[in-house]
């Protein structure tokens, strides 16, 4: 089956929830990722129990800093 | 008021334009933005607007100018280096064009000042050009609370991200990101780098969302997040939901006022910006 993780086509041998998915896109930080399906929020103790069918559009939305470093 | 002979020719290219023409322009010079962080990201945003003749541009930040700001922030030179920012970007837009006015603000934005500094010219709309999520939920949490638009950005190495939040109009920051980052957990520019030219790219995107505001033309980038890998060039619209249940801007808020996050190490005596 294939899903689209931030546009790009990714092929899956079986069906996977969330929080596989997060480690097979091979997300970065995943524990502050902000995961969308088919443009709608998962929450994040729904990660586990949300699985991605063949077709679905998935984003991960990552926290982005930069500009005036305040620190 | 009229424009000048001057000011007919300076913004000819913007009058020329059915969008704008010259009560746009006039609505330009009109037009009141505030700037938080004159950094990588305000740095170009406050210089295109600048240009663009908004007629009141307020610039907030606390730091001073460091050698290695100079790859990217633009509105200050060489020159410039120990100078505060403010200073030295008002002096850049004095220079560039004086129809501009420009309001400083010697400070770091807390729960205790913000709503002021926004109400202190009635900004029309705000750039947020932080580093740091705890000024990047307060930014967005007064804006809710006030009922101001403002323009959410963010870089970091070969990547950006911006979103518009207009009151009532779409999700806002904190629709997306519940609430900060642990300290640390999410790399700065400072600890990951930047190109240099990531705020020139997504900081005019962020003036071009003010211009479209005070002009009312096109369509914002409210309920979306933009986002860009120069790497591969790749520009994505993600479409986003406004949350009901959202903490601020949802149905029924459980912040009602602004308060201050933990912020990150703030090491006064070594600020590189």
């Amino acid at each position: 089956m294939k899903v689209t993780v931030n546009g790009q086509t990714l092929e899956l041998e079986k069906p996977v929830n969330i929080e596989e998915l997060l480690v097979l896109a091979k997300a970065e930080q995943p524990e502050y990722v902000t995961v969308q399906k088919n443009d709608e929020f998962i929450k994040r103790e729904d990660f586990a129990i949300t699985t991605v069918a063949d077709g679905d559009n998935i984003e991960f939305l990552y926290f982005m800093g930069g500009g005036a470093a305040w620190d | 008021m009229g424009l000048s002979n001057e000011q007919l020719e300076r913004y000819s290219r913007h009058i020329i334009l059915s969008q704008v023409g010259g009560k746009g322009q006039q609505k330009i010079l009109n037009g009141k933005v505030l700037i938080i962080g004159t950094g990588g990201l305000g740095a170009p945003a406050a210089m295109y607007l600048a240009a663009a003749g908004v007629g009141t541009i307020g610039l907030v930040d606390y730091d001073t100018v460091d050698l290695s700001n100079l790859q990217r922030q633009i509105i200050h030179q060489t020159q410039d280096v120990g100078k505060a920012k403010i200073i030295s970007g008002q002096e850049t837009i004095a220079a560039m064009n004086p129809d501009v006015t420009v309001h400083t603000y010697d400070e770091m934005v807390a729960a205790a000042n913000i709503k002021d500094i926004i109400n202190d010219q009635d900004y029309d709309f705000i750039i947020d050009g932080t580093d740091n999520f705890p000024a990047k939920f307060l930014i967005n949490d007064a804006c809710v609370l006030l009922q101001k638009p403002f323009s959410h950005a963010g870089i970091i190495r070969f990547e950006g991200q911006t979103m518009t939040y207009v009151p009532g109009q779409g999700p806002c920051y904190r629709c997306v990101f519940k609430e900060p980052p642990p300290k640390d957990a999410v790399p700065t520019c400072r600890q990951a780098g930047v190109l240099g030219v990531m705020g020139g790219v997504i900081g005019t995107l962020q003036a071009t969302e003010a211009l479209k505001y005070i002009l009312g033309v096109g369509e914002l980038l409210t309920g979306y997040l933009l986002t860009y890998n120069a790497l591969t060039m790749n520009f994505r619209k993600v479409k986003l939901p406004h949350q009901k249940d959202c903490a601020i801007c949802g149905e029924h808020p459980t912040i009602t006022e602004l308060t201050d996050y933990e912020q990150p190490t703030c090491n006064l005596k070594n600020k590189k910006g």
